[in-house]
């Protein structure tokens, strides 16, 4: 067995999940949802694997780095991180249906990954040899990761909000009738920010304290680290959004879709588009 | 002072104190900052000076989006902000510290209204029986209770982590401790670049604002390396070095090793491998195509020198061994580059080996010259930057006591429990600063417990 055998499975099992989401949002039985979210951790199971697997393989061509080095392998770990934090969300609060919006990232991330990047292990340059590396890309991920799966829930929210507003009577029925309440989204959409603000706190902390030890300051204004203090700044105004009048409900959920697209862009835009210190991740 | 004064200052103060003025700043310094990441900072490239136009430079320096960080918008954004946030802060701290310091112990009918988690034992115990048997439930439960007499009923009060209510201030604290701390290695600090030779030592560096830096002890490389991986892809760049006090090596920074991702830190000042390069000279033959006129030609470092035919070349890269990069070659290569009379620029490699190589690039490209390649005097030098900032440790204070405080404000909560016991009933009431769901459930377990511990004693 293969590491790339095995993503090649999680693809697949992403996929499959995704579709049986569709299907359960639509059909409404039970065991549709059932069968949805245990080919998800199905996945979850064969990525890790696969992750630990890659990680072996560098050890055996004798270049041995942990599997965060490059943008396919930070595509990948990005993906895995996103099952991980709606698993957790699922075990904790049980609203399965999110599924159907947080694991079309999933499987966005792996299908681009093992389709479109080059999949090559290649030895780290020496900027990257260092085990801060390991803490600020992990801390950052799993943030980024909570920002995906509340920004599928803010538009689970924008979905159900003006539902209920244009329609009152058919309320319970059809594929609505599936979704949480608002309020609900609303308090998962914060329990999510709450698990993601901290850890992209860290994840800067982390990047600083790097490029303090590697380079001897820990912020220059470099297009990477300013893009995840824009990140940094929308998630903090949205925390203070919800104690503010007139800043909560739709409001709070569009700052959350905006805070993930700057994510995004602070991830991948920023080595698309722009130029900076950070080379990491634009390797193709 | 007047009234129209007073109301002046007082909406001042509400303006200061209110959270729509955060949501303003926090977003709008999200916006803003975008400028800074488009437009190159510092003393952008030459391409992109080139790339727009007179007027935009202009418009641009005037605002100055050349270091905007540094402006006086983005510093006065940040200053309202620490303002907003100080404010702020004042005006609840007191509301908060009183929450914390003076309980309210008794369960008034208001305060139940006000609770979302009440629940009503009834209970036909003698009422003192019943306030001992509660307090010791709850001590045993929950937290030791206080209890207190009024109005011919007993009240218990106890509560569980009043503290985490600080928790926020200490987050917005620790914002004010990092600007400190950045502030102190602006003001104090410096940021600056030092190349030095194999085999020498140097005692002043250069800042980044060009100024020349006493370092108050002197430090020599001792020899610099590169290391390749098979590919040929550069594995590790590391510099032998030894600090000098009155030109004696210091015993424990003697053949000190920096590389990349390892730095030296003396004396608060930190030395970080950057870059490196060859000073040593470069030895060349030119000739006509027909290998007649053969000039030797000596390049010192990275300097340009003409040719016999007007083009001017300089070394870019040079290697002992070729066969690292290409398996069928051997012996020295330099990669040139070539600026021709005509304003043409082309990069290519000479060999030492291989002149029929050397040969036919000339060939390929026309007239000529033809460059052979005779070897390199090595003498390397390593390229170091240099930084001292006495705040980087204040900044990292106010970093822990962030993560700390955000942990705190998000994951842990202030609970507290009433007892009401009056006319035959237990009146219990409940709330938490934060995470209501969880605390309804913990709070529904504790009536029930509650419950059964005040029925089952009646049974004997
Ligand atoms: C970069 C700056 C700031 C950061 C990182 C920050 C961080 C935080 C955090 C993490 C919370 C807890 C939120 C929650 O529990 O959901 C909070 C709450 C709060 N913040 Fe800020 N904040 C900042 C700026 C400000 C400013 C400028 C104000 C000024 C008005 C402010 C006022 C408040 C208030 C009133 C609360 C709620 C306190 C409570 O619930 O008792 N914050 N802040």
């Amino acid at each position: 067995m293969t590491s790339s055998l095995l993503f090649n499975i999680t693809t697949f099992a992403y996929l499959i999940s995704m579709l049986l989401f569709f299907v359960f949002l639509a059909g409404r039985a039970k065991v549709l949802g059932t069968a949805a979210i245990a080919v998800a951790y199905g996945g979850l199971l064969a990525q890790t694997v696969a992750i630990g697997l890659r990680w072996k393989e560098s050890y055996d061509m004798g270049v041995g780095h942990a599997p965060l080095s490059n943008l396919y392998e930070s595509v990948v770990f990005f993906s895995w991180t996103i099952v991980l934090i709606y698993a957790l969300l699922d075990i904790k609060y049980k609203y399965r249906v999110i599924g159907a919006f947080v694991m079309p990232f999933a499987l966005l991330g792996m299908a681009w990954a093992q389709l479109g990047l080059n999949t090559g292990i290649e030895p780290l340059v020496p900027a990257l040899q260092s085990n801060w590396l390991l803490y600020h890309v992990i801390t950052c991920f799993l943030g980024y990761a909570a920002f995906a799966v509340a920004c599928g829930i803010s538009i689970m929210y924008l979905i159900k909000a003006n539902h209920d507003e244009s329609d009152h009577k058919s309320g319970e029925a059809g594929i609505m009738g599936m979704f949480p309440p608002i309020k609900v989204l609303d308090d998962l959409n914060y329990r999510a920010i709450m698990v993601g603000f901290p850890l992209l706190t860290l994840g800067i902390i982390t990047g600083a304290a790097w490029a303090n030890y590697a380079w001897g300051t820990y912020w220059s204004w470099d297009p990477k680290e300013t893009w995840s203090l824009i990140v940094w700044f929308v998630y903090a105004a949205f925390l203070h959004a919800r104690i503010t009048k007139g800043w909560v409900g739709r409001r709070a959920a569009w700052l959350s879709i905006v805070g993930f697209a700057a994510t995004i862009f602070c991830y991948l835009g920023v080595n698309l588009f722009l130029s900076g210190l950070h080379s990491y991740g634009g390797g193709k | 002072m007047t009234t129209q004064q007073k109301d002046f200052l007082h909406s001042l103060w509400d303006f200061f104190c209110s959270l729509k003025l955060t949501m303003f700043l926090l977003i709008s310094l999200a916006v803003i900052s975008i400028i800074g990441t488009v437009i190159p900072q510092g003393t952008p490239p030459e391409e992109y000076l080139a790339s727009i136009s007179l007027a935009k430079i202009k418009l641009y320096k005037a605002l100055g989006f050349f270091d905007m960080y540094h402006s006086w918008w983005f510093i006065l954004l940040l200053y309202l902000l620490t303002v907003n946030l100080v404010a702020c802060s004042f005006k609840r701290l007191p509301h908060i510290w009183k929450i914390i310091t003076e309980p309210v112990k008794v369960l008034s009918g208001a305060l139940e209204q006000s609770l979302s988690n009440v629940a009503t034992i009834r209970s036909s115990d003698d009422p003192a029986v019943l306030k001992e048997k509660v307090a010791a439930f709850l001590k045993a439960d929950f937290a030791e209770p206080e209890v207190v007499e009024a109005d011919g009923a007993w009240h218990l009060f106890a509560q569980k982590a009043p503290w985490c209510r600080l928790s926020v201030y200490f987050v917005h604290l620790s914002v004010i401790i990092i600007f400190i701390g950045a502030l102190i290695g602006s003001l104090f600090g410096y940021k600056g670049f030092v190349n030095i030779l194999e085999g020498e030592s140097v005692s002043k560096i250069e800042s980044r604002s060009g100024k020349q830096l006493d370092l108050g002890f002197a430090l020599r490389l001792e020899k610099f390396s590169v290391a390749h991986y098979a590919s040929g892809a550069p594995k590790e760049f590391k510099s032998i070095l030894t600090v000098l006090e009155n030109g004696k090596p210091v015993p424990d920074y003697t053949n000190a090793r920096v590389i990349v991702n390892d730095p030296l830190t003396y004396k608060g000042i930190t030395f970080y491998q950057s870059s490196y390069g060859n000073a040593g000279n470069y030895f060349f033959t030119v000739s006509d195509l027909d290998g007649k006129n053969p000039v030797s030609l000596t390049v010192e470092g990275k300097a340009s020198v003409n040719l016999p035919d007007g083009s001017s070349m300089h070394v870019l890269e040079a290697t002992r061994d070729v066969s690292e990069f290409a398996k069928d070659l051997s012996g020295p290569a330099a990669q040139v580059e070539l600026h021709t009379p005509d304003g043409k620029a082309e990069s290519f490699v000479v060999y030492a080996n291989h002149p029929e190589l050397n040969l036919q690039h000339a060939k390929e490209h026309g007239k000529g010259p033809v460059l052979h390649y005779k070897g390199a005097e090595e003498r390397m030098y390593t390229g170091l930057q240099v930084a001292k900032d006495p705040g980087v440790e204040i900044v990292w204070l106010g970093c822990l006591l962030m993560v700390v405080g955000i942990y705190i404000a998000f994951f842990m909560s202030h609970r507290r429990i009433w007892v009401r016991i009056q006319h035959g009933a237990v009146t219990v009431g409940g709330n938490a600063s934060k995470n209501q769901g969880a605390f309804q459930q913990s709070f529904e377990g504790l009536v029930a417990r509650l419950t059964t511990d005040l029925t089952k004693e009646k049974q004997p």
